[in-house]
């Protein structure tokens, strides 16, 4: 059993944890993040991409209009590799009520989003394959955003400012003493070892996850409500803006540009456990249904993957708990102190990636009055580790690196442009990692053939690595394709089911996957 | 916000192609068959270029390696999944090249006042061509490479001696072609041009040469795509004013590519007179398979006891119409027709001339080279002009449009 001991450990490795662990460390306390998984594994990996502008909120919740905006301003500047300031459109679609648009500038002017009406024209001639029907058109400063880059770099700020990133460490059991948390017990799921951490004061961060965890100490049930919502991934970016429908917040009215792809979501509904997300055929019928409104022909163009997340929305009584959208969308911390008489512990829900710095500097501020302190929040004055330049993300910079190295490198991931050099980096930084683990930060495999190429490459080079053997190099390999084929299954008709046959003689024809030799129990993590 | 110029965005074509990169399963049979990256690292493929790099692109060109793209278009026509990996690559080029224009490229487009201008002066101009001092001199002004094959200046235009030349003694019995000689056949590949003229008439045709301008594929595969756009459609005008619903026949097979394809697949023209224009052309040698195939060409052929190699040229190949030239020529007794098997003879329209690019042209044509030498040290038959002086300059082996075969087989020459 191995033995910590520090002022804060903060649980979850989302977006919410990785902030609050960054801005933790910089008012200079020590600190442990602890998360069962990888960074970013939860619901922060699993959404649309969308850095908002705030106009999705001016009208339904302005509150969060102005933190959007407020916030998006911030991110863009300290987080400028992962964000890129795509710009964003409100449009309105042919069916949609035009007098929302009114709405929406009044509410934007209130609530201090920038919003600009645009002619129709002018939209159709920056993003042409826009829907040529659509009747308004407004301009917002949406942005897009990689959430694992964006939780990486919260996270590698917190390391230098001396705070410990624990992945793939499950909380088992929270320690009180006289109403008092003392210490958390955590088990590392790669090593196979007990952790106990002692501590003064525990963050739990845990979104849809953290009723079960604010369980472990004791305290009554926090209902986090998890709203599952659903995402395709399309071949390329078939808008070079975020669009959003102006209409009052629906299913499936946004299309982010993110990386090479663009992202259609998403849906909401109420599930009972954030484990268990199920892609619905419905949902996906829906989500091309309503991409059909955006972008004429959106059914015909090429889906590679989907997914689901799950939201972690707080109770409130002012809505049907099975309607969680209109929910508020605002975070809320949970004082444990005067709800069940335990120090030393506040929970926060809610909110959104967009507000992720702002949440942890609410929850943080809280602890620091709690422990009766004065230390001032600086995590939105620094610019963190790989953005320094402040030189925001745009999609044409690994195509530009690969120019450079052309001659020198070796490309692995041919779709997402990923060089051997990348890759062996990334495997000497997290050797005990699996394939997914890198591939939340290489993109391995995120392209149009979904690993069917790169993924073998890739075992190739990790075991000739020496960091594995080649029992797990095949378990590797096997898990990574497993995965991919989640994400497959519901969005297999058209283009993608070319790739998938081929994608299937490879492994299944050719390689013969199944049937390679393996150790005893597969390769879970 | 991003308002960074976008030019790429701006071709009518360009969603269409870019749509097509939906198709690419990542066989890499375009690769394969690249006859450029087979001979370099500095070309990074077709699959690479096209549908790949594709979905990163968005506004500054930043891939400028996609310029050792020689546009032969052998990717898009070996793709199994119909992606327009060519098409994307052109595209891609414009952009770059609207906002990194290298002085040659927009000079080499420059057909019309090439031939405008060395043909009062020919036999100075064909000293100067093959002068060492002036060719080098030209490689470090212009960078096109001194060794690299020039178009033959000629003592007389094809429309010089349309004009002057005795009609026709033969009443036309079968209607109405018009003739199309492109720039190459204006003024370099004259010859070509009176012959292709001289056969259709033997035919019993009768042919009519309007007043005709460049079709603009020298611009258009240096990226202008502007300037490419404005002379095809000028062209299509040119053509049209010959007459209505008429057959228009062509012996420059590249120029025949540009109008009955890449125009509108490359450029994104979507112009009713390109498509009128378009529809209406024939490659000369597609033009006598069509009528021997309907039983009205005649065969009485002299026979001519001869083993030729035969190239068949990738903007010939991209038609999609297979290669006529063999097919025809095979019915000339005594001939046998050799089909080279090589993908391109590396010129690729202007490529070849480059000087960054001339020994990838050269070791691209390398095979075809020795195939021909091989086959007859003393004749070689292709359908296009630049091919024809890549071929002839680098293996040393004369190199005549097929049309001469035929000519020959009639008894006209």
């Amino acid at each position: 059993m191995r033995k910590l001991a520090v002022d804060v450990v903060v649980i979850g490795g989302g977006s919410t944890g990785a902030g609050v662990v960054r801005d933790v460390a910089m008012r200079g306390y020590s600190t442990v993040l602890l998360d069962r998984a990888d960074l970013g594994q939860g619901t922060t990996g699993r959404f649309h991409g969308l850095l908002h502008s705030g106009g999705r909120y001016v009208v339904s919740d302005p509150l969060s209009a102005t933190e959007c905006a407020q916030e998006n301003a911030i991110l863009s500047r300290i987080q400028a590799s992962a964000i890129e300031t795509t710009g964003g459109y409100f449009v309105t679609g042919p069916d949609d009520d035009p007098a929302f648009a009114d709405k929406f500038l009044e509410g934007a002017a209130k609530t201090g989003v920038p919003a600009r009406e645009i002619s129709v024209a002018e939209a159709l001639r920056n993003e042409p394959r826009l829907n040529p029907r659509i009747l308004r058109a407004i301009e917002v400063e949406d942005g897009s955003v990689d959430g694992w880059q964006l939780v990486w770099g919260a996270a590698n700020s917190a390391k230098a400012y001396g705070a410990q990133i624990l992945t793939y460490h499950k909380v088992t059991r929270i320690d009180t003493a006289d109403g008092h948390v003392t210490a958390v017990h955590a088990t590392d799921l790669k090593a196979g070892e007990d952790v106990v951490i002692d501590c003064t004061f525990v963050l739990n961060c845990a979104g849809p996850w953290a009723g079960q965890i604010a369980g472990m100490a004791g305290a009554h049930p926090v209902d986090v409500v998890p709203g599952r919502g659903i995402m395709i991934a399309m071949n390329h970016r078939l808008v070079n803006r975020v669009i959003n429908r102006c209409i009052y917040p629906a299913d499936g009215d946004i299309l982010v540009p993110v990386h090479t792809v663009s992202i259609i979501g998403t849906t909401d509904v109420k599930v009972d456990d954030p484990d268990d997300l199920k892609i619905e055929h419905s949902e996906v019928q829906e989500m091309l249904d309503a991409g059909e409104v955006i972008i004429p022909g959106f059914r015909k163009a090429r889906a590679l993957h989907a997914w689901a997340g799950a939201r972690p929305l707080i109770k409130d009584k002012r809505v049907s708990s099975s309607d969680t959208r209109h929910m508020s969308r605002g975070m809320a911390v949970i004082d444990h102190t005067e709800r069940d008489g335990l120090d030393g512990m506040l929970t926060i829900g809610g909110g959104k990636l967009t507000t992720y710095r702002l949440m942890a500097e609410h929850i943080v501020d809280a602890m620091c009055d709690k422990l009766g302190e004065k230390r001032a929040c600086r995590t939105a004055d620094e610019a963190l580790p790989g953005s320094e330049s402040g030189k925001n993300y745009v999609v044409t910079h690994r195509l530009e690196d690969r120019e450079h190295d052309r001659l020198d490198d070796q490309i692995i991931c041919e779709c997402e442009l990923m060089s051997r050099k990348m890759f062996t980096d990334a495997l000497a930084n997290q050797p005990k990692g699996t394939f997914d683990d890198l591939r939340r930060q290489l993109r391995l495999g995120m392209g149009p053939c979904q690993g069917g190429f790169c993924s073998t490459r890739a075992t190739g080079i990790a075991l000739d690595s020496d960091h594995i053997d080649i029992e797990r190099a095949t378990g590797l390999l096997r898990l990574f394709l497993k995965n991919r084929w989640i994400g497959l299954w519901p969005i297999l008709y058209g283009e993608q089911v070319r790739q998938t046959a081929l994608d299937n003689w490879i492994f299944q024809g050719t390689l013969d996957v199944e049937h390679l030799p393996a150790p005893e129990s597969e390769v879970a993590l | 916000m991003s308002d960074a110029i976008k030019p790429g965005l701006e071709f009518a074509g360009h969603e269409l192609a870019r749509a097509t990169l939906d198709a690419c399963v990542k066989c890499t049979i375009c690769e394969t068959m690249c006859p450029v990256s087979a001979v370099t690292p500095l070309f990074s493929g077709p699959k690479f270029v096209g549908p790949q790099a594709e979905r990163f692109r968005n506004g500054e060109s930043v891939d400028h390696s996609l310029d050792y793209c020689s546009s032969c278009g052998t990717c898009t026509l070996v793709c199994p999944q119909g992606v327009e990996i060519a098409e994307l690559n052109s595209q891609a080029r414009a952009v770059m090249k609207a906002q990194h224009m290298p002085l040659r490229d927009r000079l080499i487009g420059e057909t019309v006042l090439m031939g405008k201008a060395m043909t009062p002066v020919a036999p100075l101009a064909k000293a100067a061509l093959h002068n060492k001092p002036v060719r080098a001199l030209m490689e470090a002004v212009v960078k096109v490479h001194r060794d690299a094959p020039m178009p033959p200046p000629q003592t007389q235009t094809f429309a010089g001696w349309w004009a002057k030349r005795p009609k026709p003694a033969k009443t036309p019995t079968r209607g109405v072609l018009v003739f199309f000689h492109g720039c190459a056949g204006g003024y370099f590949e004259v010859e070509t041009s009176k012959r292709s003229v001289e056969v259709l008439e033997y035919l019993g045709y009768e042919v009519v040469v309007p007043r005709q301008g460049c079709c603009g594929l020298a611009q258009q595969s240096n990226g202008l795509f502007d300037q490419a756009t404005a002379s095809v459609l000028k062209l299509c005008d040119d053509l049209r004013a010959a007459g209505k619903d008429l057959t228009i026949i062509s012996s420059s097979g590249s120029c025949t590519g540009m109008l009955k394809h890449e125009a509108h697949e490359i450029m994104g023209v979507t112009d009713e007179k390109l498509k009128d224009v378009g529809t209406r052309i024939r490659d000369i040698m597609e033009f006598l398979l069509d009528l021997h195939e309907a039983g009205e060409l005649p065969t009485d052929f002299r026979p001519i006891e001869m083993t030729v190699p035969y190239h068949a040229p990738c903007q010939l190949k991209s038609q999609g119409m297979g290669m006529p030239a063999v097919e025809v020529l095979r019915l000339i007794p005594g001939l046998t027709v050799v089909e080279s098997g090589a993908v391109c003879c590396g010129i690729a329209g202007t490529y070849g001339l480059k000087k960054e690019k001339y020994e990838i042209a050269q070791a691209v044509g390398r095979p075809l080279f020795e195939m021909v030498k091989r086959t007859n040290p003393d004749l070689a038959v292709c359908d296009t002009e630049t091919c024809r002086w890549q071929i002839s300059q680098s293996s040393g082996v004369p190199t005549e449009h097929p049309i001469f075969m035929v000519h020959r087989a009639y008894g006209l020459s």
